[in-house]
C-alpha cells in the first residue's frame, strides 16, 4: 500500500509545489523585512500574509502606504494587481465547481500563482480525476507553499529590526517587482502592455493620488488585449 | 503612513477584496462561461500594473530626492534583464541587489 499512498493525489500536489519553496521563502522573507522597515508591527505584517497571501499586491500595497498615497488608491491599485486570480478562479471552476461550498470557499482561499498553475496543467492531464482527487491534489501542492509564507514572513518580520542600517532598502522593492516582471513578459502583446503602462505612469506622474498609476494599469490592460487580438488576426492572415 | 486600526481596516479590505476576487467564479459564478473580452483583459492586469508601479520608483528613485541614480538604473536594468532572460524571480533578485552594491561601492 506504501506505492500507493505515495502516489496518490495529494502526494502528487506535494511533489509538484516543493520546488516553489525556492521562491516562497526568500520573498516572504523579504515582504517581513521589508515591511518592518516600514515601520509595521510584526502583528501587522503577519495580518498582510495570512489575510492577503499574494506576494506582489502586499508589496504594491505596503509601496504606496509607505508613499503616503490616499488609502483608497492603495486599495484599488493592489486589487488590481490581483484581477488575475479572478482569471484563475473562472479557470479553476470547471474542474473544482462541483466541490461543496465550504471546500470551494478553502480552495480559493489558498488559490495563488503556484497552486494555480500546477493545478491547472494537471487537471487537464487526469481527465479521469474525480472531484475530491482534484482537490487532494490541490491541497497537496498548497501545502509545502502556504505555511511556509507565513512562517518566512514572521522570521522576516523578526530580523528585520536586527538589519543594519545603511543598507539600500529603499531600492529592495524596486528591485522585487522588476525581477517578477521579467518572467510575466511571455507574449508580445505582454510586452506592448508593459510598455504602454510604464509610458503613461511617467507621463501621468504628475497627477494627484498616484491617479498616474490607475490610467498606467487600465491603459497597459487595455493595450495588452488590444495587441493580442492584433497579433493573432496577423497569424491567421497569414496561414493559407 | 496610515497606523493602527486604519491599517487593520485596510489590511482587512484588501484581504476582503482578494478572497472576493478567489471566490467570486470558484463560488459564485459556477459553471457559466465568461465573455471572451474579460478574459483577454484580466491576462493583462500584473503586467500592467506592476511595470507602471515601478518606472517612477526607478527614474526618481525616493533615496537621492528623485535624482537620476547611476548605482540604481545600473541595478534596475540587470534585473529586468536577468529575469526576462531567465525567468528565474530570485537570480534577478539576487544580481539585482549585487549590482546595486557594487554600485554604491563604487560611486559612493
Amino acid at each position: 500500500m506504501p506505492r500507493q499512498s505515495i502516489n496518490s493525489p495529494y502526494w502528487q500536489g506535494v511533489r509538484d509545489g516543493a520546488p516553489f519553496v525556492l521562491v516562497i521563502v526568500p520573498f516572504s522573507l523579504l515582504f517581513g523585512v521589508v515591511g518592518t522597515e516600514a515601520g509595521l508591527s510584526i502583528a501587522e505584517t503577519m495580518g498582510f500574509s495570512v489575510l492577503v497571501i499574494a506576494g506582489a499586491a502586499q508589496f504594491t500595497a505596503l509601496q504606496l502606504l509607505t508613499d503616503n498615497a490616499p488609502t483608497l488608491i492603495a486599495l484599488v491599485s493592489a486589487l488590481a494587481v490581483n484581477l488575475r486570480m479572478a482569471m484563475y478562479s473562472a479557470s479553476l471552476t470547471p474542474y473544482l465547481g462541483a466541490a461543496p461550498l465550504w471546500q470551494r470557499a478553502i480552495a480559493a482561499y489558498f488559490t495563488v500563482d503556484q497552486s494555480y498553475a500546477c493545478a491547472v496543467i494537471k487537471f487537464e492531464q487526469e481527465p479521469r480525476w474525480s472531484v475530491p482527487e482534484r482537490l487532494a491534489y490541490f491541497f497537496g501542492v498548497v501545502t509545502p507553499i502556504c505555511p511556509l509564507w507565513y512562517v518566512f514572513t514572521l522570521v522576516g518580520a523578526l530580523v528585520g529590526t536586527a538589519v543594519p542600517p545603511g543598507l539600500p532598502l529603499d531600492f529592495a522593492l524596486p528591485i522585487t517587482f522588476l525581477a517578477m516582471i521579467g518572467p510575466m513578459l511571455r507574449t508580445p502583446a505582454h510586452v506592448v502592455a508593459a510598455l504602454v503602462s510604464v509610458t503613461l505612469a511617467l507621463v501621468f506622474a504628475w497627477l494627484p493620488y498616484n491617479l498616474g498609476l490607475l490610467v498606467a494599469g487600465i491603459a497597459g490592460m487595455m493595450a495588452g488585449a488590444q495587441a493580442e487580438m492584433t497579433f493573432e488576426r496577423r497569424k491567421e492572415a497569414r496561414l493559407p | 503612513m496610515i497606523e493602527g486600526s486604519a491599517l487593520w481596516l485596510f489590511i482587512a479590505a484588501l484581504g476582503a477584496g482578494t478572497f472576493g476576487l478567489r471566490f467570486v467564479f470558484l463560488g459564485l459564478v459556477g459553471n457559466r462561461p465568461l465573455p471572451a473580452w474579460l478574459l483577454r483583459h484580466l491576462r493583462y492586469t500584473a503586467v500592467a500594473v506592476l511595470p507602471g508601479l515601478v518606472a517612477p520608483l526607478v527614474v526618481w528613485p525616493a533615496a537621492t530626492g528623485g535624482a537620476l541614480d547611476a548605482p540604481r538604473m545600473a541595478a534596475a536594468l540587470v534585473t529586468l534583464t536577468l529575469g526576462y532572460a531567465f525567468r528565474n524571480v530570485i537570480l534577478a533578485i539576487a544580481a539585482g541587489a549585487a549590482t546595486l552594491f557594487a554600485g554604491l561601492a563604487f560611486f559612493g
